[in-house]
C-alpha cells in the first residue's frame, strides 16, 4: 500500500501541476496544446542543469559532506530554471496567438513538434546518444530515512514511511504551488481579471483590463508550470533523464483538465485517478496491495499491453461520459481583436 | 504579370515558399550557433552543415580529400520519392479533415492501424494460394479498412458526444500504438530468420511456405522501371498511386456533392445543417476518409517489400503520421499542393540522413526546420496580409486610393476572425 501511494503521488503530482498549467492558459482564453512540448523542453533544461552541476562535482562534494540542504537546493534551482525556460518557450505560442492572432491549435502543434526535435538535436550533439542523463541524480535528490538522520531500518509509522521516506521535495513544492495558484486564480483581483479574459474579453476590455497582457500572463504562467512539471516528471518517474519524450503526459494533463472541468479541486481529484492508471501501467509488477506478498495485478494474468493502454482508453471513455456536462471557458481559442468589440 | 501576382493562389504559394525559406534559414542559423559553441565541430564543419541543409539532396558524399562533392544522386532522389509516398498520403488525410473543419492529429494512429491491417494480411496468406498481385491488393484494402475504422472513432465521438477531436485523436493514437504492439507481440510474424535484428517483423517480401517464412516469396509493390531510373534506391510505383490519390481527393473535394457538403461543414457546421446537410454523418465520413488515406500511406510504405516494421512501438508514434500536418499546412490543404509539399518534406528527410552520415550533426535538425514551418503556417494569414499590403504599396497611387466596395471589406474582416 505504501509503495502504491508513493508511486501514485509521483505520477499524479506532475499531472496535476501540468493540468493547472492548462487551466491558466485556457482561463485566459488561449488553448495551450503545447503542454507536451513545453514539458519536454523543461525536462531537458532541468536535466541539463543537473548534469552540468554533476560535472562540476558540486554534487559529489555535497553528497560526501552529507550536505543534503545543498542537494535539495540544487533540485529547487533546477525546477526554477526549467520553469523559467518553459515560460520563455511558451512565449512563442503567446506571440503567435495573441499578437499575430494565429490558429492556436496549429501554433501549439508546432511547439509540440519543435520541442522534441530541438531537444533530440541538442542531446545527440551533447551526449552522442538519444538520452541525456546524469548518473544517480535521482537518488541523490531522493529524501531517505538516512537523509533525516534516522537509521536505515527505523520505522517512521505509516505516514512517515509513506510521505517522508523515499520522497522528493519537488512533489511537495508542486502541491503547495498548486494550492497557492488555485487561490490566486479564484480569490485575487488578478485571478478574476484573468478568468474574465477567457469568458468575455470584450467586456473585460471595456472595463479597462488589458486583455493582451492578461493572456500573456496566463500563457506564461502556464509555460512555467508545464516546464517545471516536465522536469519533475523526468526527475521522479524517468530517473532524471531527457530523451525528447514524456509519453503523452502533456496530453493526458489536457484530458485531466477537461475532465476536471477547468476547476482546480476537480483537477486534483482527476489527476489522482489518471495518475493511478498511469502508475499501474508502469509498476503493476511490483504492486502488492494488501501486503501478503502476492502481486495481484500480475496474478490475474492480464497482458501488460492492456495496462499500458488503460490510461488512454479510460481517458477516452471518461471524456465520452462527462463531455455533456463539461463547460469550457467561453472565449478560449478565439483570438482577441480589439476592432471587433 | 501583375495579374499573376494578384491571384490568391500565387499569394498562397509565395507565403508557403517564404515559410520554407525561413525554416531553412533558422535551421542553418541553429547549425552555425551549435557549430560555434561546440568543441567537436569546427567552423568549416558548421559551414558544411549549412550547405547540406540547403542542398543536401544533391550531395554525393565526400571525395578522397574529404571535401563534400555535389551532383545528381539517383539513389537520393529515388529514396526521396519513396519516402514522399506515405507523407503525401498522410498529408492528404490531414488536408481532407481540415477542409471539414477537423484537425486530424490522429494520422499516426491511423497509420499504425494501416500497418497492422496490411502486414497481418500480407504475411498470413500462405504464398502460392493466391496470385501475388491479389494478395497485395487484399492487404492494401485491409489496411485501408483498418484505417477507416480507426479514423471513424474520433469522428463518432466528435459528432455524437461533442468531444474535441484533437484530444480524441491523441488518445486513439496511443491506444493504437499499444494495440499494434500487442497484436504483433502475440502473432508469429516476428522476424526470427534474420536473427541479427530483434524487434522487427518480417518484410512483406517474405512469404509463408509450409509454415516457414522464406525470403522473396511474399508480395512487394511493382517497380514499373522506376528502379532503373533511380538505381540504388527503394523507389516503387507507390509514389504514382499517391499522386493518383491526390488527384482523386482533388476531384472528390472540388467536383462532387459529397466534397461540397464536407467543405460546407468545415466552413460553418451550423449553417450547413440549416441548409439540410447532415453534419454529423459528414464529420464521421470525413474522419473515415482521412483514416483511409493515412492507412493507405502506411500500406504503401510497408508493402513495398524492402521496409521493415519495428513492432514495439508503444512508446513512440510514427513520424510519418505527424508530418502529415506540416505537409497539409504547407500545401494550404490543396490536394495537388500536398504532392509537392510531401516531396519537399521527404527531401528534408534525405537531407537529415546526409547530415548524419557526413557531418557531426544529426537528422533531428530537419524536424526543427519542419516545426518552424508549421509555426509559420499558423500565422500564414498574417504573412499573406503582409504580402498583399506590399503589393498595394507598389500599386500606382490612383489605384491605391480607389476604395473597395463596403461589402468586400466586411467579408474580409469576417474571414479573419
Amino acid at each position: 500500500m505504501t509503495f502504491l501511494i508513493q508511486q501514485l503521488l509521483l505520477y499524479a503530482v506532475p499531472l496535476m501541476i501540468v493540468a493547472l498549467a492548462g487551466v491558466f492558459a485556457e482561463r485566459s482564453g488561449i488553448i495551450n496544446l503545447a503542454l507536451e512540448g513545453i514539458m519536454i523542453f523543461g525536462a531537458f533544461v532541468g536535466v541539463l542543469f543537473v548534469r552540468a552541476m554533476a560535472e562540476t562535482e558540486v554534487f559529489s562534494a555535497a553528497k560526501s559532506a552529507g550536505n543534503y540542504l545543498t542537494l535539495q537546493g540544487l533540485e529547487v534551482l533546477a525546477m526554477l530554471l526549467s520553469a523559467a525556460m518553459g515560460a520563455l518557450f511558451s512565449l512563442l505560442l503567446s506571440f503567435a496567438s495573441i499578437n499575430l492572432r494565429a490558429d492556436q491549435t496549429i501554433g501549439g502543434t508546432a511547439l509540440n513538434l519543435m520541442a522534441p526535435a530541438l531537444v533530440l538535436f541538442l542531446v545527440r550533439i551533447l551526449a552522442n546518444q538519444n538520452t541525456l542523463f546524469s548518473v544517480d541524480a535521482a537518488s541523490w535528490f531522493m529524501i531517505k530515512k538516512t537523509t533525516l538522520g534516522y537509521d536505515r531500518k527505523a520505522d517512521l509509522g505509516f505516514l512517515g514511511n509513506t510521505f517522508v521516506d523515499k520522497s522528493y521535495i519537488a512533489t511537495y513544492i508542486c502541491i503547495v504551488l498548486f494550492i497557492v495558484l488555485s487561490v490566486i486564480l479564484y480569490k485575487t483581483r488578478f485571478g478574476l481579471r484573468l478568468r474574465s479574459c477567457g469568458e468575455n474579453p470584450q467586456a473585460a476590455d471595456s472595463l479597462g483590463i488589458n486583455v493582451y497582457r492578461m493572456r500573456y500572463a496566463g500563457t506564461t504562467i502556464s509555460g512555467a508550470l508545464a516546464g517545471m512539471g516536465g522536469f519533475v516528471y523526468a526527475l521522479t518517474t524517468a530517473n532524471c533523464t531527457a530523451n525528447g519524450d514524456v509519453a503523452g503526459f502533456g496530453f493526458l494533463a489536457l484530458a485531466v483538465m477537461i475532465f476536471g472541468n477547468w476547476k482546480p479541486l476537480n483537477i486534483a481529484l482527476a489527476s489522482l485517478l489518471f495518475g493511478l492508471f498511469k502508475c499501474i501501467a508502469a509498476t503493476y509488477t511490483s504492486i502488492d496491495i494488501n501486503g501478503d506478498g502476492h502481486f495481484w495485478l500480475v496474478d490475474i494474468g492480464v497482458s501488460p499491453h492492456l495496462y499500458r493502454m488503460l490510461p488512454y482508453l479510460i481517458t477516452l471513455l471518461v471524456l465520452a461520459f462527462t463531455s455533456k456536462k463539461s463547460r469550457a471557458p467561453k472565449a478560449e481559442g478565439i483570438p482577441y481583436d480589439k476592432g471587433s468589440r | 504579370m501583375k495579374g499573376f501576382f494578384q491571384k490568391e493562389g500565387t499569394v498562397k504559394l509565395l507565403s508557403s515558399l517564404l515559410s520554407i525559406l525561413t525554416g531553412l534559414v533558422v535551421g542553418g542559423i541553429l547549425v552555425l550557433i551549435v557549430g560555434i559553441f561546440s568543441k567537436n565541430i569546427s567552423l568549416s564543419g558548421a559551414w558544411e552543415g549549412v550547405r547540406l541543409i540547403f542542398a543536401g539532396i544533391l550531395s554525393t558524399g565526400r571525395d578522397a580529400a574529404g571535401a563534400l562533392t555535389w551532383g545528381f544522386n539517383p539513389a537520393n532522389v529515388g529514396n526521396m520519392l519513396f519516402r514522399a509516398t506515405p507523407l503525401i498520403m498522410t498529408g492528404l488525410s490531414v488536408a481532407v479533415a481540415f477542409k471539414t473543419g477537423l484537425f486530424n492529429i490522429g494520422a499516426p494512429g491511423q497509420y499504425l492501424m494501416g500497418t497492422l491491417g496490411s502486414l497481418m494480411v500480407a504475411l498470413s496468406i500462405p504464398a502460392g494460394t493466391l496470385p501475388r498481385g491479389l494478395i497485395w491488393l487484399l492487404a492494401f484494402l485491409c489496411g485501408c479498412l483498418a484505417g477507416a475504422l480507426w479514423g471513424a472513432i474520433p469522428g463518432l465521438v466528435k459528432a455524437l458526444l461533442n468531444i474535441n477531436e484533437v484530444l480524441a485523436c491523441i488518445m486513439t493514437n496511443w491506444i493504437a500504438a499499444n494495440l499494434v504492439t500487442w497484436a504483433f507481440d502475440v502473432s508469429n510474424l516476428k522476424n526470427v530468420v534474420e536473427n541479427t535484428k530483434t524487434g522487427y517483423i518480417y518484410k512483406s517480401s517474405y512469404g509463408l511456405v509450409n509454415g516457414q517464412y522464406v525470403a522473396d516469396q511474399g508480395v512487394s509493390t511493382a517497380k514499373l522501371g522506376l528502379d532503373r531510373l533511380f538505381p540504388g534506391s527503394q523507389v516503387n510505383a507507390g509514389i504514382l498511386i499517391a499522386v493518383l490519390a491526390a488527384v482523386a481527393v482533388y476531384i472528390l473535394m472540388n467536383k462532387t456533392t459529397l466534397g461540397y457538403e464536407l467543405k460546407a461543414c468545415g466552413a460553418n457546421r451550423h449553417a450547413a445543417r440549416y441548409a439540410g446537410i447532415r453534419d454529423k454523418r459528414n464529420i464521421v465520413l470525413s474522419m473515415a476518409i482521412a483514416g483511409v488515406l493515412s492507412a493507405a500511406g502506411a500500406s504503401l510504405y510497408y508493402l513495398s517489400g524492402n521496409t521493415e516494421f519495428f513492432w514495439t512501438t508503444y512508446q513512440s508514434l510514427p513520424g510519418e503520421g505527424f508530418n502529415g500536418i506540416p505537409v497539409a499546412l504547407l500545401a494550404m490543404n490543396n490536394p495537388i499542393g500536398v504532392v509537392f509539399a510531401g516531396i519537399f518534406m521527404a527531401m528534408l528527410n534525405i537531407v537529415g540522413l546526409q547530415l548524419t552520415k557526413l557531418t557531426a550533426y544529426n537528422e533531428f535538425i530537419t524536424d526543427v526546420i519542419i516545426a518552424v514551418i508549421v509555426y509559420l503556417s499558423a500565422f500564414s494569414l498574417v504573412i499573406r496580409m503582409l504580402l498583399t499590403r506590399r503589393r498595394h504599396r507598389e500599386a500606382p497611387p490612383a489605384q491605391a486610393q480607389a476604395k473597395p466596395p463596403e461589402g468586400a471589406e466586411n467579408a474580409k474582416g469576417g474571414d479573419e476572425t
